[in-house]
């Protein structure tokens, strides 16, 4: 990598500021999603869709990424510049978040030639949105037990089965699959294979399903004598396990790579602790009941550690007993953090802590209960929070398989 | 919000920590703690003359007065490291008492004192009574200025650590109802004044302090005008250095444990591969990481006014809260052996207890935390 110059940096950084100022536009008009897991309707897909875009084309995502497949070329410094930028700014989230995060990072390393100039360019733009087809109604954490069949023909594999739970289902253009093309493997991950599969082919078909927040999100997909082209494997056939698991490194945030920005804009303790400052119960600020206060100062903690605990894995003498026991871990403790404080912040509502999102009197809309149920979509999603422990126990501290 | 503190590593710190990781690796086996703990002096005189000879003790005293120089950021690995391995001996008592010698004595005291601390000589304070809470300004003990201008010193001290062996001790007393620091040698106490305690952790020598009788010049009192500051940095130094101890003594415990339940066999299996075991162990793991980059943060930002004392009170009730369920769930993972005196689980679990109830536990902290934060 290029050395970074501080002064281009500095300038780029200002830049970026100066741009996230004028064109964040933080109250559309209507709800904006807080995740890309809860884009629901096409008002909040195409406003996200046309923000993305906007945020690409001047610069400031994917600045990392090579040149010839549309990103910056700038070192990693600048896009982390840019997306401080537009944190700081409040900017909406970053929409095509399976492309930006996991299906991009994952054909820039893997992927073939043809792959890369077929899809890099559109996940950053926008403009082809992508799914993930991996859990199956049958199985979810035993991903690697997956039926969905994948047969050859051809040029082309024919698919029959179904994906469940399928972010962004409704409006994706490609989907990263994986299907079994071989049901008779002694191992049932050596039968797997790792597809780009287009969405719009014939015998796809994406049926709504409604979360226990109301809105809709994400899909049932249904294959019926689906087409698959070859050259949209991923890995030789049959290697599709491997290529599934280094997915998922990208998807937890275990392994870097991303094009950069946020994809959840999920409130941190020190929103929580906002308003906790600015919450009275009757009549007194709530922060002097010595209870609340305690549980407080505890979620400040842990939300500092969590950042501490980023710092430290840049300090190679500071995670030489296990290097890979924060990263493996923190989808783990954040996550989890996350629920809990959401759940302290509707309690901190007190009488109000009963309404929900659209009630006038609700504290903030509605916001708290709406963040505690959506906080369960990621100690659910991505490997819950039980298959999480299970990798820190066995991957970094060598238990035994349970 | 305040600036809670952030991590930052010295190319020094490295190095202790390099060498300490190694030294007390070698030099405290838990053969060898076991054997310390029931011998009358409870360490190893060899390894506190090498420790001398290290540097380890003058590492936070500055040049002038015999020391490196450096800074408690850099005594904090060391620390961490003795935690790890059980580690006994006057080190921290004697390392903290020169910290409130640089922070209060007077000049001739410093001259005096400090060159022969940094070259291996025991001290310690007498901060501690019972029945007050964990304020550095709790102070009941008194000393009364007497028609000579001498100071006649009354009340008890407790968990003066490591006092028999320490050639200073430094007590806290009011003065005219103001508190003040005075520095006793051995040669004061009358017989008797001292009272070895039965402490929970058999790694420490411990003991009460009678003041009473015990009469000293004038010239043994702090500088007046910064002994409260001073005592307000001993209580954060002495914090920062027991979160240290405790990070270090929470890995061994969770390392310790791992290897119970990677080789115990119960129901055909082995027992690390229970769910009922294995969770609750990522648990204490995720604890004890979290409560490790607190401490590196304390660490880096101690001399920052206002960050450093959030960051150190972080620290330390991240460190126990860590250390007692580690400690706690180790002595219940190792079933019936667990029980006995030959598990080590128990040697955590006490050491952890005793820092708990030194300088302040995980409640107090928070609570001084609310009033930092809010
Ligand atoms: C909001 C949201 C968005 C999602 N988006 C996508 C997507 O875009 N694409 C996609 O493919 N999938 C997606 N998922 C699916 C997600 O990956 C699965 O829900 C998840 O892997 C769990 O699988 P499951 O639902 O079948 O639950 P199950 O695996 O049946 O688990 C049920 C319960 O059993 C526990 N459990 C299971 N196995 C074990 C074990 N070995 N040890 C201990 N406990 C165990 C689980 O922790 C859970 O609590 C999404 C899920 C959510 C909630
Ligand atoms: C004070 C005391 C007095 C006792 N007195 C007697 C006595 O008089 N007579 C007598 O016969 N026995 C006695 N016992 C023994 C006692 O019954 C056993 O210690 C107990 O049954 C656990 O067995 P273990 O020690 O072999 O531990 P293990 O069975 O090896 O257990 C080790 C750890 O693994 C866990 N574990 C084991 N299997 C599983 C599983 N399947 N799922 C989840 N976790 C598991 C346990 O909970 C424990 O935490 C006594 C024990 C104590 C502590």
């Amino acid at each position: 990598m290029s050395t970074v110059d501080p002064k281009d940096l500095a300038d780029f950084s200002e830049q970026a500021d100066a741009w996230f100022a004028e064109n964040v536009e933080r109250d559309p008009g209507f709800m904006l999603p807080l995740t890309f897991m809860e884009v629901g309707t096409d008002t909040q897909f195409n406003f996200l869709r046309d923000w993305q875009n906007k945020v690409w084309e001047a610069g400031y995502l994917g600045a990392a990424w090579p040149k010839a497949y549309g990103g910056g070329g700038l070192p990693q410094a600048f896009q982390i510049a840019a997306t401080r930028a537009m944190r700081k700014r409040q900017g909406p989230i970053m929409l095509n978040a399976i492309g930006l995060n996991w299906a991009g990072p994952l054909l820039l390393e893997m992927g073939t030639e043809a792959q890369k100039q077929a899809h890099l360019k559109g996940i950053l733009s926008a403009e082809d949105i992508w799914c993930q087809g991996f859990s199956e109604p049958g199985h979810g954490s035993d991903l690697g037990s997956a039926q969905t069949r994948a047969v050859r023909d051809g040029d082309h594999y024919v698919v029959n089965g179904s994906k469940i739970w399928t972010t962004l289902g409704r409006y994706a253009k490609y989907m990263i699959l994986l299907a079994r093309t071989d049901p008779s493997t002694e191992r049932k991950y050596d039968g797997l294979s790792f597809f780009l599969m287009p969405m719009k082919a014939p015998g796809i078909e994406t049926v709504p399903i409604r979360k226990l927040t109301g809105e809709h999100g994400f899909t049932q997909t249904f294959f019926t004598d689906a087409k698959a082209p070859a050259d949209g494997l991923v890995g030789p056939e049959g290697g599709g396990w491997k290529v599934a698991m280094r997915t998922l490194e990208y998807e937890r945030g275990a392994r870097g790579g991303q094009a950069g920005g946020y994809v959840s804009v999920g409130a941190n303790a020190f929103d929580v602790f906002a308003l906790a400052q600015r919450t009275k119960r009757g009549g007194q600020p709530v922060l002097e009941d010595p209870l609340v206060a305690d549980e407080m100062v505890g979620f400040l903690m842990e939300i500092q550690a969590l950042t501490l605990n980023g710092q430290r894995t840049q300090v190679p003498e500071l995670i030489a007993d296990r290097p890979q026991g924060i990263p493996l871990a923190s989808k783990l403790m954040g996550t989890e953090m996350s629920r809990r404080l959401n759940d302290f912040a509707v309690r901190l509502t007190g009488v109000r802590g009963a309404y929900y999102v659209d009630e006038p009197e609700a504290a903030d809309n509605g916001l708290w209960a709406r963040n505690y149920l959506n906080a369960f979509s990621a100690t659910i999603g991505g490997g819950t929070s039980q298959i999480q422990a299970n990798i820190v126990g066995e991957h970094v501290l060598g238990l035994p398989k349970s | 919000m305040k600036d809670l503190g952030r991590i930052g590593f010295t190319e020094d710190q490295a190095t202790l920590l390099d060498v300490a990781t190694d030294f007390c690796l070698r030099r405290s086996p838990v053969a060898t703690v076991r054997r310390l703990m029931e011998a009358e002096a409870g360490h190893d005189p060899a390894v506190w003359a090498e420790l001398g000879d290290l540097g380890w003790l003058g590492v936070a005293i500055p040049e002038a007065y015999g020391g490196s120089g450096l800074g408690l950021a850099e005594v904090v690995p060391l620390v961490e490291q003795m935690g790890r391995r059980l580690m006994a001996g006057p080190f921290v008592s004697t390392t903290l008492a020169a910290q409130a010698l640089i922070a209060a004595g007077t000049e001739d005291q410093k001259r005096e004192a400090l060159p022969r601390i940094a070259a291996g000589e025991a001290a310690t304070l007498a901060l501690a009574e019972l029945d007050t809470d964990w304020e550095p300004d709790a102070i009941a003990c008194t000393a009364t200025r007497q028609a000579d201008g001498r100071l006649a010193l009354s009340g008890r001290k407790v968990l003066v650590t490591d006092a028999s062996e320490a050639r200073r001790i430094i007590a806290s007393v009011r003065i005219d109802g103001t508190p003040a620091l005075v520095l006793l040698t051995p040669d004061d106490l009358p017989a008797g004044a001292l009272r070895q305690e039965t402490v929970i952790d058999g790694t420490r020598r411990s003991f009460g302090l009678t003041l009473d009788g015990i009469v000293l010049d004038a010239d043994r009192r702090f500088d007046p005008n910064r002994t409260v500051a001073a005592l307000e940095h001993v209580h954060l130094a002495a914090n920062l250095l027991a979160a240290a101890d405790m990070v270090g003594g929470t890995q061994a415990c969770i390392d310790y444990t791992l290897d119970y339940l990677r080789t115990r066999n119960q129901f055909g299996k082995v027992i690390g591969s229970y769910q009922a075991l294995k969770h609750p162990i990522v648990d204490a793991y995720t604890r004890y990481e979290q409560a490790r980059s607190h401490l590196y943060s304390a660490a880096h930002c101690f001399n920052e006014q206002g960050t450093g004392e959030i960051a150190v009170r972080m620290a330390k009730a991240s460190a126990d809260v860590a250390y007692s369920f580690a400690a706690d769930r180790a002595i219940q993972f190792h079933g019936g052996f667990g029980f006995t005196w030959d598990c080590d689980a128990q040697l955590y679990r006490r050491r952890a207890i005793w820092h708990a109830a030194q300088f302040g536990d995980a409640a107090f902290h928070r609570k001084k935390l609310a009033r930092l934060l809010f």
